[in-house]
């Protein structure tokens, strides 16, 4: 019986475009564009100024407070640019630009860190930490801050191998490519979190995924299937499918004794400890309909989107929108100027055709959307209550609740933007109650 | 960003330059990189992409399944089942356009909510009525059930049954008549002549098994009105729903299962509770209004409690209406009435809120009750 949790939605998976392709390293571009803010914490500053020469690897900004983490330069060059450029988040963000040499000389300090017997855990923290790895399933949170946060809370550390948003299949290529890195990074994590166990979490669309992790996992190590549904990646819904646990509102995973790792996240602490290089790749999946040969990419971190959809052989259609991750929670993009940043596992081009398809009608009440919300939410009361203007009456609804998965306004017949609803209506209701606070 | 022309003048009048209207990418002075020059793409927030499923091809799928019955009602009562039904659609679809038209509406009609208000009507009314009867039945339901309340979604009662009552107690003698079956009545014409025969429920009414055998009420051969006697045919369709996703099987089985536990609970007229139950369950418009009527979105709850609570309600309502009302039959009645309290039902079945254990929401409310107390002390 796979694992799983209440609600969620089937869309099509789209993954049969770029399944069976192999990541391919991509060549570098002619300048990388680092913003100093890729991660959720505190932004960086830069720690180099125009001009200066950089090798591959070296750090190039960071930052004192706890929650932060480092950027690496992915190529040597020079540093030509310290300026605001577009983010995929949408903002414009200070980021270093450097012109790449195309020596790839490495940086002097780069070299195996030890082993997993030779090194306390609190030295496999540090290297995380210096390597600048963060959360690479989505949001980016600096990893040795969970860890550090987790040790002594956490009793199962679950890997999120579910990978269920649709066209994405990065995650899943590396599980079948990179499968005994994963394991490696896994048996690290362990170890600084002094866990003996660890459990990996795959949807079970991924058959041969399952193989070859079961194969590699050995001792302590458990690999579990879980039913392919949306969001069975959702932290929350996770935690809930493999241990039976609810992480409750406004909690973190170690409320319940839980630390969910990304894969890619365990490779690239793998990789940071043995060869000693830094997070300056990420694996991204090319796909979209208006992509001309879909592809899995490995590339380094700030190359510009439109150098990876080249890379994908260009377009067949003329694209009208471009996505930064998943179809389901993905970011849109303005311009084919983005960088690529650590979190990108997936850049989506769709056509005009599928961009026009939304016009939301009336609301038929048929309670689609509360059988599909994983967080037990009522998407169409909060829309009710949204559309009136009524943002107080929206905290005895738990909007705050909503993980944003997008299920709702997915399901929805009506075509009503409930997730987008949502997503404001948890924006307005902070200001209101700051606004409130601030009075009192 | 931009203005109305109401706003703008209003800003003009106390002096305030209206905000210059401009693209609304950020721009930062001196950036080296010019965001203009360049193609921009759409930017929407996520999700960006829809299920196929939208509100036509769901009342596509209604209209499909109620098409068994509707063909079991013109082997049972005759071509004026199928003529009345299609006057009852034609109306409610004429009705919606005309009204959205002089009401400067958005077209409705493309969503067949109509086409399938219309059918529903039509399977309420005994194939005898005259064509006038569907004609107020469904002007009744779309302009005032419907569309004087906000259109599809908006309404508070179930457009075919609101209009099924409003015919009932207008025209209560056609409305009251049933043909017996295979006696069919002329397309045209008086409908006069046409045999007439008690329904099952008259029979249950009077604490008397009716006279015929559950198989038969199971086929649709009795009298009725003319979607509502095949129970089979009726199945069919609501199996055909459920296994599209396009009703949950909870009201139906809430409804039906209410109506057989009392059934068997309190028999009349000395049967036995088994064949008490089984008649009762077989006869009327019961299994059409739990399949069809009862889970009519805008007038159902949401919540899977909800949904519990009125199905149930609407079972007990149904059983009462039939044992201590003055007319055999209790469904439309109970569905109605079971429709203005949805609100209630959603507001009292509201899930728990995820990651709250039971434990948890009554301490929770506990300390809220203390601090309320302790506020009101001070």
């Amino acid at each position: 019986m796979a694992l799983t949790f209440r609600g969620g939605v089937h869309p099509d998976d789209m993954k049969r475009a770029t399944s069976a392709k192999a990541l391919e390293p991509m060549n570098a571009p002619e300048t990388v564009v680092l913003p100093v803010s890729m991660h959720i914490g505190a932004p960086c500053e830069p720690l180099v100024s125009v001009g200066d020469a950089v090798f591959l690897g070296q750090k190039v900004a960071d930052s004192s407070a706890a929650v932060s983490s480092p950027v690496h330069s992915p190529v040597s060059g020079t540093v030509t640019a310290i300026e605001p450029r577009l983010h995929p988040n949408g903002n414009l963000v200070q980021s270093i630009i450097i012109e790449n040499d195309f020596f790839d000389t490495p940086a002097p300090d780069i070299e195996p860190r030890g082993t997993l017997e030779s090194l306390s855990g609190e030295r496999i923290i540090e290297i995380i930490r210096e390597a600048g790895i963060v959360g690479l399933g989505g949001a980016g949170f600096p990893t040795h801050v969970k860890i550090r946060s987790g040790i002594g809370k956490v009793d199962t550390l679950i890997i999120n191998c579910a990978e269920c948003e649709p066209y994405i299949t990065s995650g899943y290529r590396g599980m079948i490519e990179h499968t005994s890195e994963i394991i490696g990074g896994i048996r690290l994590v362990m170890k600084a979190l002094g866990l003996t166990g660890a459990v990996i979490a795959v949807e079970a669309n991924k058959p041969d995924a399952v193989e070859k992790l079961t194969q590699a996992a050995g001792d302590g190590i458990r690999v579990c299937v879980l039913r392919t549904k949306y969001p069975q990646g959702g932290e929350k819904q996770l935690i809930q499918a493999v241990t039976g646990r609810q992480v409750p509102p406004g909690g973190l995973p170690a409320d319940v004794g839980c630390a969910v790792f990304n894969p890619e996240t365990c490779a690239a602490v793998w990789r940071a400890v043995t060869t000693g290089l830094p997070l300056v790749t990420c694996n991204v999946t090319v796909a979209g309909s208006a992509v001309a040969n879909p592809k899995n990419l490995i590339c380094r971190i700030g190359t510009p989107v439109e150098s990876l959809f080249a890379a994908a052989g260009g377009f067949s259609v003329e694209p009208q929108k471009l996505i930064n991750g998943g179809p389901m929670m993905g970011v849109a993009l303005y311009s084919m100027q983005t960088p690529v940043v650590k979190t990108t596992n997936a850049l989506l081009a769709f056509t005009k055709k599928e961009v026009e398809r939304f016009k939301p009608q009336q609301c038929i009440h048929c309670g689609r959307c509360v059988s599909a919300c994983p967080m037990d939410l009522v998407p169409l009361y909060i829309n009710m209550y949204y559309s009136k203007g009524m943002i107080r009456e929206l905290e005895g609804l738990n909007v705050t609740d909503c993980i944003e998965c997008g299920s709702c306004a997915y399901i929805c017949p009506a075509r009503l933007p409930l997730t987008q609803v949502c997503r404001t209506g948890k924006t307005l209701l902070g200001e209101l109650k700051k606004k409130e606070n601030a009075a009192k | 960003m931009s203005m109305t022309k109401k706003e703008a003048r209003s800003a003009k009048k106390q002096g305030v330059q209206p905000a210059p209207t401009g693209p609304l990418i950020p721009t930062a002075p001196g950036t080296a990189m010019s965001l203009a020059e360049d193609k921009l793409y759409t930017v929407t927030s996520s999700p960006h992409v829809a299920s196929e499923e939208g509100t036509r091809s769901i009342m596509l799928d209604v209209v499909i399944a109620l098409l068994p019955a509707l063909a079991g009602a013109v082997y049972f009562f005759g071509w004026r089942s199928l003529t009345l039904t299609l006057v009852s659609v034609a109306v409610c679809v004429a009705a919606e356009y005309i009204w959205c038209r002089l009401m400067h509406r958005p077209r409705a009609v493309g969503d067949l909510s109509a086409v399938v208000t219309g059918i529903l009507i039509a399977f309420n009314l005994p194939a005898t009525v005259p064509y006038y009867v569907p004609v107020v039945a469904g002007v009744f339901a779309i302009v005032i059930v419907k569309q004087l309340y906000g259109g599809i979604g908006k309404n508070f009662m179930n457009p075919a049954l609101a209009g099924r009552a409003f015919v009932f107690f207008c025209f209560t003698r056609v409305m009251a008549t049933f043909p017996e079956v295979f006696e069919y009545a002329p397309v045209v014409g008086s409908t006069a002549d046409v045999v007439t025969a008690a329904t099952p429920l008259a029979a249950l009414k009077n604490g008397l098994l009716p006279d015929f055998s559950p198989v038969e009420l199971l086929l649709g051969q009795n009298g009725g009105t003319l979607g509502e006697t095949s129970v089979v045919l009726l199945l069919a369709g609501g199996l055909y729903l459920m296994l599209r996703r396009v009703i949950s099987p909870r009201i139906p089985l809430c409804y039906i299962g209410t109506v057989a536990v009392l059934c068997l609970i309190f028999p009349r007229g000395g049967i036995a509770p088994v064949d008490w139950m089984l008649y009762n369950l077989l006869s009327g418009g019961l299994v059409l209004g739990a399949l069809f009527m009862a889970t009519d979105y805008t007038t159902s709850p949401v919540t899977t409690t909800g949904r519990t609570l009125f199905g149930i309600g609407c079972g007990a309502l149904t059983v009462f209406f039939r044992y201590f009302g003055s007319y055999a039959e209790g469904v439309s009645f109970a569905i109605l009435l079971m429709n203005v309290c949805v609100w209630l039902f959603d507001k009292a079945g509201m899930p728990r809120r995820y990651g709250v254990t039971p434990k948890m929401a009554k301490e929770a409310k506990r300390a809220s009750r203390a601090k309320k107390k302790g506020g009101g002390a001070a």
